[in-house]
């Protein structure tokens, strides 16, 4: 039996490799969804094979219950996606947390409690728990139950580095003599309150790296698992997942000229204390969705840079009716992807996909750059950090040195805002008053749809 | 635990997570969506320690922890699966393209 149920493993492991494989191009993406099917299958059946399972019932109920949650969870609006993504990572900490917690029980009763053990229970109830908060509160802040601004107070990373060394200590301390068992309590409910410290200060363009550290987190507290269980398909598993969290974290940090520290610790929202409002007052120029479908009519390269607002707005399907206005008359027509555009990695290509936007119209950020200078007409939706110029030259602001999508340089920019309030940040953006900028005021979905109006009224007459 | 036990877990750790850099650095950007909520319900493997738990019902305490565990896991495993392929469904190519 033993034989069977690690056979099984072994493939579902396998299975799992080639899963993420797949996902290489979205041509094989969907193979890679049914071998990870095909995995989780193979390792389930396999496990339901163990001899020390006596009853049934309780596994039947919870996936009932499991199966009820998951299926609506499964369909939410992809405007949502991040905030079911980050309860996701919560549920993933709960269930390590959970079996931490209940191996710890058992294993006291019996004696069985050994130093690696305890460790092994330690680390893994410490990051499921602190996942499982911490992912509940992003999750919070990304539905807008909580706050999104970054909540900071005095002594904030004192406090948090504070309870992190208690935590410590209450794990060296269970290490050490397993039997100290109320220590365990105290670590919980540390692990517990560290979550959601963690995610207090993080502001709404912070995340998508903070997602991608809680998926990190989340697979590190099954690597845990897997070592408490001494089960390596969950080492594997749990190990692919964390890397993925880590690299994702990383292509965040990077795209936005940041540490890891300088996220979790920094808190973005104090930072731009330190711009001077000192920018002379340069006049807007303000146009109609009429003037942007003539300039439209005879731009022959046309890019998009999508940004959270058109999220917010749901203005994706007004982007692809534009798309398929201008390939209509030849009008080449790409949109820019800037890699934290939206509050999760890949958020805006999901969203433009749903609208049907074919994904080779989709660029990244470094791939389009070099062509800017080519381009006739650049419209910016939603987007505002992501396309600012002081990010190249500007030292005192404090997006300086993050890499953007250089609309600058395309010969003219429309920009789409409600107003002239600066963005998250509260950076003044001097693309706005760019000689070759033109603002277009109004929400983006009923921005972009005059636009499209006015340029399928246009087309009847002669084109 | 016998030590070895203990480092064979660890090289297996070692590798899977050099696996993971690798082929996770070849995953499109287009798809780190999808790819964060495929991955999500590829970690609930953490299902099968739950089950072990809910299913040998040793103290009442510990199949109540482990239920709730399977509960959780099976979401992510359902939600996580479904709504990958929901979303790599909607990713086509430009028609007529050569």
């Amino acid at each position: 039996m033993e034989n069977l149920t690690q056979a099984a493993y072994l493939v579902a492991a396998a299975l799992f490799v080639f899963s993420l494989r797949w996902m290489s191009h979205p041509k094989t993406a969907r193979r890679g969804v049914a071998a990870g099917v095909g995995g989780m299958s193979l390792a389930v059946v396999g496990t339901l094979l163990h001899p020390e399972i006596i009853a049934f019932h309780w596994i039947a109920i919870a996936v009932v219950v499991g199966t009820a949650i998951g299926i609506p969870l499964s369909r939410v609006a992809l405007t949502a996606v991040p905030q079911r993504t980050a309860l996701s990572h919560a549920f993933g900490g709960l269930a390590a947390g959970l079996v931490g917690t209940a191996k710890y029980s058992l294993w006291l009763g019996e004696g069985e409690l050994t130093a690696f053990r305890t460790g092994a229970i330690a680390l893994e109830v410490f990051l499921g728990f602190l996942t499982f908060t911490g992912s509940l509160m992003a999750a919070g802040k990304l539905q807008e139950v909580i706050p999104t601004r970054p909540i900071t107070y005095r002594g904030q990373n004192f406090i948090n580095f504070g309870l992190l060394v208690i935590a410590l200590f209450a794990a060296v301390g269970l290490v050490i003599d397993p039997t100290l068992w109320a220590l365990f309590p105290v670590l919980l409910a540390l692990s517990l309150t560290f979550g959601v410290l963690l995610i207090l200060p993080i502001g709404g363009a912070d995340m998508p790296t903070v997602i991608s550290l809680l998926n990190a987190y989340a697979g590190l507290a099954a690597v845990a698992m897997g070592f408490v269980l001494e089960n390596k398909v969950l080492i594997i598993a749990g190990a692919l997942d964390g890397s993925s969290g880590l690299i994702l974290s990383i292509i965040m940090c990077r795209a936005m000229n940041r540490s890891f520290t300088n996220v979790l610790f920094g808190a973005f929202g104090q930072v731009q204390a330190s711009t001077k409002g000192a920018a002379e007052q340069k006049p807007v120029k303000s146009v109609t969705a009429q003037d942007v479908a003539d300039l439209l009519e005879m731009a022959r390269d046309v890019v998009v840079v999508p940004g959270y607002g058109l999220a917010v707005a749901q203005a994706q399907h007004r982007a692809f009716e534009l798309y398929e206005q201008l390939q209509k008359r030849g009008i080449r027509c790409r949109f820019a992807i800037h890699p934290v555009a939206g509050r999760m990695p890949g958020h805006m290509n999901v969203l433009l996909a749903e609208a049907n936007v074919p994904y080779d119209a989709l660029v990244e950020m470094d791939e389009i750059n070099p062509d800017l200078a080519q381009v006739d007409v650049a419209i910016v939706v939603g987007a505002n950090d992501v396309v600012n110029p002081a990010a190249r030259h500007d030292k005192s602001s404090p997006i300086y040195g993050m890499p953007i999508i250089d609309v600058d340089k395309c010969k003219t920019v429309i920009a789409n805002k409600r107003t002239m309030n600066p963005g998250f940040a509260g950076i003044d953006n001097e693309l706005y008053t760019a000689d070759n900028t033109l603002m277009l005021f109004g929400d983006a979905k009923a921005a972009l749809g005059e636009v499209v109006k006015a340029l399928a009224s246009e087309s009847g007459m002669g084109h | 635990m016998h030590p070895i036990d203990f480092w064979s877990m660890t090289f297996v750790f070692m590798l899977a997570t050099f696996v993971g850099f690798d082929v996770i650095r070849n995953v499109s950007r287009l798809l780190h969506t999808p790819l964060m909520s495929l991955t999500n319900a590829i970690s609930a493997i953490a299902v099968v320690g739950s089950i072990i738990i809910a299913g040998e019902q040793k103290t009442t305490f510990s199949t109540v922890l482990g239920t709730i565990a399977v509960a959780a896991s099976v979401t992510n495993i359902v939600s996580g699966f479904l709504i990958t392929d929901r979303m790599l469904k909607m990713f086509r190519q430009q028609s007529g393209k050569r």
